[in-house]
């Protein structure tokens, strides 16, 4: 390949590569590259309807920023995430284990654990509220409680973080489960033999050996919190009393840009969540320095 | 001696500590399931009385027939298979093709056209959906399948994914191929293209799920009721009619019976591959 002109071969073979990429590209762009700087644009301009905006600098922004609604949207937001990310991986940390032990029926067990992914969000939420419901829903029974879940300002949001959580846990535990069997055994066995308790080997083998997996699955389950949206939007509606302290900021985006019509503040909360995402996640990427351990 | 038994004995407390915990956590992830069959075959009544009855009394219908009336099931599920095809055919051909190409050619510009990917993949699609949405306004696609498909036609997952498929095949296969007279497109499509079944089951199904779950876009790109999916048809029983329980129960049921079906049939494939696939 000395030659700066290429081949015929070499030739066909760029050819080959660009018309096999060419759907992707083209769709790429259409589909993403054009509608993401069309977003930015929006969120510096006002809808005049139909599709038509009006550039008006950082107006959309300075509303947003003085709106407490938005203020709590994204406090109801990184709440959801406290509330479903720790709980979350640990609980799923300790299903794995589980399933990593020698036990019958694992793969029954993990079907069973896996079985929310399957189900549309809408489904699985609509199944929760009516369990949740504050007068005659059997959690209430069961737990000897008269909580109204659901419109209760404190409660709310934690019913749609046990359901977020209670989906999720079975596909964390999945990705764990394949990082645990990863785990060199021989490990163990040699730190059994130093004497090690079950205890300490969770500490100095289990954990540093699983962090690569732990993270990876940090990353996925920050983002889908971020983004929670159809939980909300299924659990609770507009009478809700305690909407303002369970709507997130994806629920605000999408009832500012399609129900209410203003996709110029619509954009400019879009833009501001997926900046708040790209924020956490760099403080992840570089807080993983400190408890990520790649080699040992 | 006694050494031992005493380790025999707390291996035995264990294995009982494990299997109690796993099916703990068995019975509380099916339990939901368990009660939305229940709750759908009972009376209204029964469904709300407290102290609540585990069983209806007897299996009764109405909660279905309620649903029945109040959704146009066989359209939402028409719907919501079309979208599913349209949704898999186009991430299994187009990224297949960009997933072998990326891989196995050398072509200018292919660094630049994989980083859109690697971006794209990393960006939330709600960033993307008021201009997605002004672009099939535009072309008359509201209320259509097309619409709904609309998003979907590229995968910039599945190109990613795809690509580490095809940089596994040793080089040599296709080497052999193109040494028999095979063209790179026949080399791809009659050589390589075969060899990656198993991924091609994972982004199938992993797109079909995804597709099968996805609210806001259905949402917002059809307002017919008989152009929705089975989600966003599902989520106009929200505020309507709240309290009637079997009924809410009875159109969860129906609305996650098809994929519960699929997966119970094909576990395997199913873990593997949407944890296969890691996510997006």
């Amino acid at each position: 390949m000395k030659n700066r002109k290429l081949s015929a071969s070499a030739r066909r073979e760029e050819n080959w590569g660009w018309l096999l990429v060419a759907p992707t590209i083209i769709g790429l762009f259409v589909l993403n590259i054009w509608p993401f700087i069309q977003t930015i644009y929006t969120s510096f301009c006002e809808h005049l309807g139909f599709g038509h905006y009006r550039f008006i600098g950082l107006d959309n922004y300075i509303e947003m920023f003085r709106n407490p609604d938005f203020w709590k949207a994204t406090w109801n937001t990184v709440y959801f995430c406290i509330l479903t990310v720790p709980v979350g991986i640990a609980l799923a940390l300790f299903v794995a284990m589980l399933l990593n032990a020698k036990v019958k029926f694992k793969g029954g067990f993990r079907t069973i654990f896996f079985l929310p992914m399957v189900c549309a969000p809408a489904a699985i939420a609509m199944v929760w509220q009516v369990i949740f419901n504050g007068d005659s829903g059997i959690l209430n029974q069961i737990l000897g409680t008269h909580i109204q879940w659901i419109t209760n300002s404190k409660t709310a949001i934690i019913a749609v973080a046990i359901v977020s959580t209670w989906s999720s846990i079975g596909y964390d535990a999945v990705l764990l489960l394949a990082g645990l069997q990863n785990i060199n055994k021989q490990l163990y066995e040699a730190s059994s033999i130093d004497g090690a308790g079950k205890i300490r080997q969770f500490f100095n083998i289990t954990l540093p050996m699983i962090s690569p997996t732990m993270f990876s699955v940090l990353i996925m389950r920050l983002m889908a919190s971020m983004k929670v949206y159809d939980l909300i939007y299924m659990m609770s509606d507009d009478t809700n009393p305690a909407m303002a302290d369970m709507q997130s900021l994806m629920y605000l985006f999408y009832r500012s840009s399609f129900v209410a019509g203003d996709r110029g503040y619509g954009s400019a909360i879009v833009v501001w969540t997926v900046a708040l995402i790209l924020l956490v996640t760099l403080i992840q990427f570089w807080g993983q320095k400190k408890w990520v351990t790649y080699d040992i | 001696m006694n050494k031992t038994s005493s380790s025999r004995r707390s291996y035995v407390t264990t294995k009982v500590l494990v299997y109690a915990a796993l099916i703990i956590g068995a019975a509380i992830m099916i339990f939901p399931f368990l009660w939305m069959v229940l709750t759908s075959f009972k009376t209204q009544a029964e469904s709300v009385s407290i102290p609540a009855t585990f069983f209806p009394s007897a299996f009764r219908l109405d909660g279905y027939k309620k649903v029945l009336e109040n959704l146009p099931f066989v359209k939402l599920y028409w719907n919501t298979i079309l979208l599913v095809f349209f949704r898999v055919v186009c991430a299994v051909v187009f990224s297949s093709m960009a997933g072998y190409a990326f891989a196995k050619l050398k072509f200018r510009g292919k660094n630049l056209l994989f980083t859109i990917v690697l971006v794209q993949m990393s960006l939330p699609s709600q960033i993307f959906i008021i201009p997605q949405y002004q672009m099939v306004a535009k072309l008359g696609l509201v209320n259509t399948i097309a619409g709904l498909v609309f998003p979907g036609i590229v995968s910039a997952f599945g190109v990613f994914f795809l690509r580490q498929t095809y940089m596994g095949i040793p080089n040599e296969i296709g080497e052999a191929a193109y040494l028999d007279g095979c063209n790179q497109f026949q080399t791809f499509y009659k050589v390589m293209f075969p060899l990656t079944g198993t991924s091609v089951a994972a982004i199938t199904i992993f797109t079909a799920v995804f597709a099968y779950g996805d609210l806001m876009w259905p949402q917002i790109v059809n307002n017919d009721i008989n152009m929705f999916t089975l989600s966003a048809g599902l989520a106009t029983l929200r505020g309507m009619d709240t309290t009637n329980f079997p009924m809410l129960m009875a159109g969860s049921l129906l609305a996650m019976l098809p994929m519960v079906v699929l997966y119970l049939i094909f576990q395997k494939q199913f873990v593997e591959g949407i944890a296969g696939t890691g996510g997006k």
